[in-house]
Parts: structure tokens; C-alpha cells; sequence
């Protein structure tokens, strides 16, 4: 039996009389790297907003872990072990990447405003240099360790993307959700990118969701793979396969008219 | 000249100003964590002092005891007023519920009037001397209580932003609430939390400024005054929301004394902070401390 980490049944999610999702549903496989791909308003960060519970569809249900969170509120979802990254930077401009990365440790800390003043005295002190130490892992692991005092808002557009993904690493997320992880990237940036979603992926075993244009690194580093087209589910399967598909190179890749143009030429 | 009187003038404007310092903190908090403006702030500081008034005389107890009543019952009265009243406007254009905060002023002020009068009444005696002298200067003892628990507040404030977790949440939510929302924070609880913390330290300064001057219909133009004080600062900067207290508090009394000496124009050192802060704003418009926005080029 498929061991399932998420299941999303007949979603559908409209604003006013704009339809962002006609009932889609789909399953994601614990420990796979399951991308989103579609054309521009296809409705990929509306689903991600979904899952997330940023958006609340008016129809279907949402399954995470065997437990329904189709009702439950953003932060709720992100104890159960969701997190995530946003499409448009959002990290804490003013604060150091350090701080940043401790906001997203902060839900998993157990000591409160009456322990923490006795730090010596209370297990405080043991919490924090766990969390102090799976935080340097991550850290580590994303390579940033070198700018771990710099205030976020300075650094580079591919760093800040990381210091993002630590944050949500931080978390302990069982489902990571990227929206567009590579975007803005240069050549080198996006192969260190892909190669952390699949490190983190394999060595941590988060099960990642993620919304991706460039269909080099959605072919290499996916494990299934979605196509959305106006807010619809087109098809959904292995990567070779969905490429492989007929409405798929019409909506999306656009190969069809590449063909055409040979036989032109 | 008369030195004497300046100097003694610039103390009570230091330890005014600290108080100012510590309401002005509240605003920030409230601003910070929320985006918005209470302009209901001085009556945080007016229904405090009413109900530790009310502890002290109907119900007899001994001041400390009261006193700490009285920060339970602004506590949860700070999280009730956001749950009930302002919790619902979540999502609502910002200039609504800056409308809303300027409605409860005015409900405030009014039912405490309604309740105890529009006589000012005065604490009972807490402590046995009225003042006491420092290097010749009169400082009075309930003054000098306020300084110390300002700073005590003050460095409160620092430590619980700066290392405790509930702290790091509200800088968060305060940055982004979504995102904040997205790493497992409850933005309910944090705007909850933030109102009854500003309602509970505001009421400390109220009880503290009421000892002095008694208490009455006055204390919630400290919530105006504070005003100044927190744009000089630049709004949402802890640190500057203290030295803009301690400025504004200062300038008061400067002005006073050129007031009282030479010029006669009589009540300057009410508008004067306000002259400061145009000046002020011309050349800093983010005030002394505001945040700037990161820019890379």
C-alpha cells in the first residue's frame, strides 16, 4: 500500500467569479519530491496557499499525515509539520539571519516566560543548545554559515532565497512546500539549489511540494510530477510520462508549435 | 538666572520623561506588532489609576497589594479589549481602526467620569515623607519609585524582545504577519498578548503619575503627549520611543522655566514639544530611530 503523507481531494477555490481551482486532487507519496508546474495563472500558489491554509477552498478536503486540516488555521498546520517558502522573498529584512532562522524554531520551544528567566536552573538551558545545534546543522548544511550575523535585508537575492529555506527547514517540517525555488537564480545558484532540495529531501526526509518553472531541474530532481491549466488538474504521473503527453505540450511546453515550425523550415 | 530652578526643573523633566518613555514603549508595542495607531493609549494610563484608586479606598488594601490588582485586572483587560473589540476589525482598512481606538478614548474618559466623578481624587498616603532631598534637589519619593520601575520596565522590554520567544514572535508578526503565520505563530494570540502587555505597563505609569498629581480627567493627555515623543523617536523603535520621552519630557520643563523667567506667554511648554517635533521631522522624517527600509542596488 502507497504510504501517503498528503491528500487533497476535489479542491475547489474561487474569488468571486474567478475560478483558481476546479476540483483537484491529487496524492503526494511520503519522502517524494512532488513538483507543480502549469502555465502563469494556472492556480499552482493558490493550491501551495491551500495546503498551507493561507486560502481556504470553498469545496473538498485536505488530508496531511492521516489527520484533516482542511479547517484548521495557518499557524495550526505549521505545528503538524508544514512548512514553507513564498514565491516573493518574505524573510525578516531587519533581522540577522540567525534571528530569522530562530522565528522558525520558535513553535517547537517548550519553555515559557517562567522558565526561560531560570535558565541555569531549568531545563531552558539544554532546550536551547538542542535547538542551538539543529539550527548550526542547517546552517550548515545550506552553507550560509558565513553570513549568519548579516542582517537578512542585505544579502544577495540566491543567499536570501537559502536563509528562507533554512527557516523553513527549521521547523522540523515533515512536508515542505517551495513556491518557485529557483526563480531569479543564475545557472551555478540553481544547481546548488537542486542539489539541497535533494539532499534535504534524502538526508532529512522532508517529502517536498514544490512549484517550478524550469523544467530541466523539475525533470532531474522530481519524483512526480502535476500539471495544472487553469485551474484545472491536466495530469499528474512519473516526469518522463507527463512530458510525454499530448495536452501538456500544448498548454505548456509549447513544443507543438516548434514542430510546426520545423516542418516549416 | 536662577540655576537652581533649571536644575531642578531638567531633573523632573528626566524622571517625566522616563514615564513618558515607558507609555511611549506601549504605543510602539501596539504599533509594532498590530500597525496600529491607539490613539486610546492615555486611557490605558486613566482607567489603571482609577481602579488602583478604587482598591486602595473602597476596598482598604495596602497599596502594593492593590497595585498589583490592579496590573491583573489591565492585563486582562488590555486581551479582552482586543479579543472583543478590536479582534473583529482584523482585515479592515487601518484608518477604521484607528477610528475605533479614537471611539474607545471617548467611551473610556467619558465612563470613567461616569463611575468616579469629575473630581480629581487623591491617593492615600504610601509613603511617610512626600520627598526627599538629593544634592540639594527636592525629588519627590513617588517620582524616584517611578524611575526605578521604568527602568525595570524598560530593561523588561529589552531582555523579552530580545531573547524570549514570545518576543521574537511579535518581531515577526510584526514584520509579516503571513509569513509569521506560516512558521507556527498564532497572530491572534501575539496581538492579544502585545494589548495586554501595553495595557498593564501603561497602567503602571497612570497609578505612578496619579500618586503625584492625583488622579483625574488629565492623565489621558499623557496618551497625546506621548504622542510627539513616539514620532521624534521614528514609531516603531523601542530605544526611540525612550529617548523621545526623555526629550519631550526635558523640553517641557526647559520651556516652563523660559516660560516662567522672561517670555509670559503662559502654558508654552504644552505646545512646545509639538514645535520640536516639526523641526525635528523636517530634517529626520523617519524620526530618530525608525526603521529605514533596506535598499540593495
Amino acid at each position: 500500500m502507497k504510504d501517503t503523507i498528503l491528500t487533497v481531494d476535489q479542491i475547489s477555490l474561487a474569488f468571486g467569479g474567478v475560478k483558481a481551482l476546479t476540483d483537484v486532487s491529487f496524492e503526494v507519496e511520503r519522502g517524494a519530491v512532488f513538483s507543480i508546474i502549469g502555465p502563469n495563472g494556472a492556480g499552482k500558489t493558490s493550491m501551495l496557499n491551500s495546503i498551507s491554509g493561507r486560502y481556504r477552498p470553498q469545496k473538498g478536503t485536505i488530508h496531511f499525515d492521516n489527520q484533516d486540516v482542511t479547517h484548521l488555521r495557518p499557524n495550526a498546520r505549521a505545528d503538524l509539520g508544514i512548512g514553507r517558502t513564498f514565491q516573493n522573498l518574505a524573510l525578516f529584512g531587519h533581522m540577522s539571519v540567525l534571528d530569522n532562522i530562530m522565528v522558525g524554531r520558535h513553535h517547537l520551544m517548550k519553555n515559557n516566560w517562567l522558565t526561560g528567566p531560570l535558565y541555569w536552573a531549568s531545563p531552558a538551558q539544554k532546550e536551547e543548545l538542542t535547538h542551538r545545534r539543529q539550527v548550526e546543522e542547517i546552517i550548515d548544511f545550506l552553507d550560509i554559515s558565513h553570513v549568519r550575523k548579516s542582517i537578512a535585508g542585505t544579502l544577495s537575492y540566491g543567499l536570501r532565497k537559502r536563509v528562507e529555506l533554512a527557516r523553513a527547514m527549521a521547523l522540523n517540517p515533515k512536508l515542505i512546500l517551495l513556491d518557485e525555488p529557483m526563480a531569479g537564480m543564475n545557472l551555478e545558484e540553481k544547481e546548488d539549489m537542486a542539489r539541497y532540495i535533494l539532499d534535504l529531501n534524502e538526508e532529512f526526509g522532508i517529502t517536498v511540494v514544490m512549484i517550478e518553472h524550469d523544467m530541466g531541474v523539475v525533470m532531474d530532481i522530481s519524483h512526480e510530477v502535476m500539471v495544472l491549466d487553469f485551474g484545472k488538474k491536466l495530469i499528474s504521473g512519473l516526469p518522463e510520462a507527463v512530458m510525454a503527453d499530448e495536452h501538456v505540450r500544448q498548454a505548456y511546453l509549447g513544443l507543438e508549435d516548434d514542430e510546426q515550425l520545423q516542418e516549416v523550415g | 538666572m536662577n540655576f537652581e530652578l533649571l536644575l531642578q526643573l531638567i531633573v523632573n523633566g528626566l524622571i517625566v520623561g522616563l514615564l513618558y518613555g515607558v507609555v511611549g514603549m506601549c504605543f510602539v508595542l501596539v504599533y509594532k506588532s498590530t500597525q496600529i495607531v491607539n490613539f486610546a493609549q492615555g486611557e490605558f494610563l486613566l482607567v489603571g489609576a482609577w481602579v488602583c484608586w478604587a482598591f486602595l479606598t473602597y476596598f482598604q488594601l495596602p497599596f502594593f497589594v492593590g497595585f498589583l490588582f490592579t496590573l491583573c485586572f489591565m492585563a486582562v483587560f488590555g486581551v479582552l479589549l482586543q479579543m472583543i473589540v478590536l479582534r473583529p476589525m482584523i482585515g479592515e482598512p487601518i484608518i477604521s481602526v484607528i477610528m475605533v481606538t479614537i471611539g474607545l478614548s471617548i467611551f473610556f474618559q467619558s465612563l470613567t467620569k461616569w463611575i468616579f466623578g469629575v473630581s480629581p481624587q487623591s491617593y492615600p498616603k504610601v509613603f511617610d515623607t512626600q520627598s526627599i532631598a538629593i544634592f540639594g534637589l527636592n525629588i519627590e519619593l513617588a517620582y524616584l519609585m517611578s524611575t526605578i520601575i521604568a527602568i525595570l520596565i524598560m530593561a523588561a522590554f529589552f531582555l523579552f524582545f530580545k531573547y524570549s520567544k514570545h518576543g521574537l514572535a511579535m518581531r515577526a508578526t510584526a514584520f509579516d504577519q503571513q509569513v509569521a503565520q506560516s512558521l507556527g505563530i498564532s497572530v491572534k494570540q501575539v496581538f492579544a498578548m502585545s494589548w495586554g502587555i501595553a495595557a498593564t505597563v501603561s497602567a503602571t505609569a497612570g497609578v505612578v503619575i496619579g500618586m503625584v498629581n492625583g488622579v483625574s480627567d488629565s492623565l489621558s493627555t499623557i496618551g497625546i503627549k506621548v504622542f510627539p515623543a513616539v514620532i521624534l523617536g521614528g514609531l516603531d523603535s523601542i530605544v526611540g520611543a525612550i529617548v523621545g520621552g526623555v526629550v519631550i519630557g526635558v523640553l517641557e520643563n526647559v520651556a516652563e522655566f523660559f516660560d516662567s523667567q522672561w517670555l509670559h506667554v503662559g502654558n508654552l511648554y504644552n505646545i512646545a514639544p509639538f514645535y520640536v517635533l516639526l523641526v525635528i521631522l523636517w530634517f529626520k522624517p523617519y524620526g530618530l530611530f525608525g526603521t529605514r527600509d533596506i535598499e540593495r542596488i
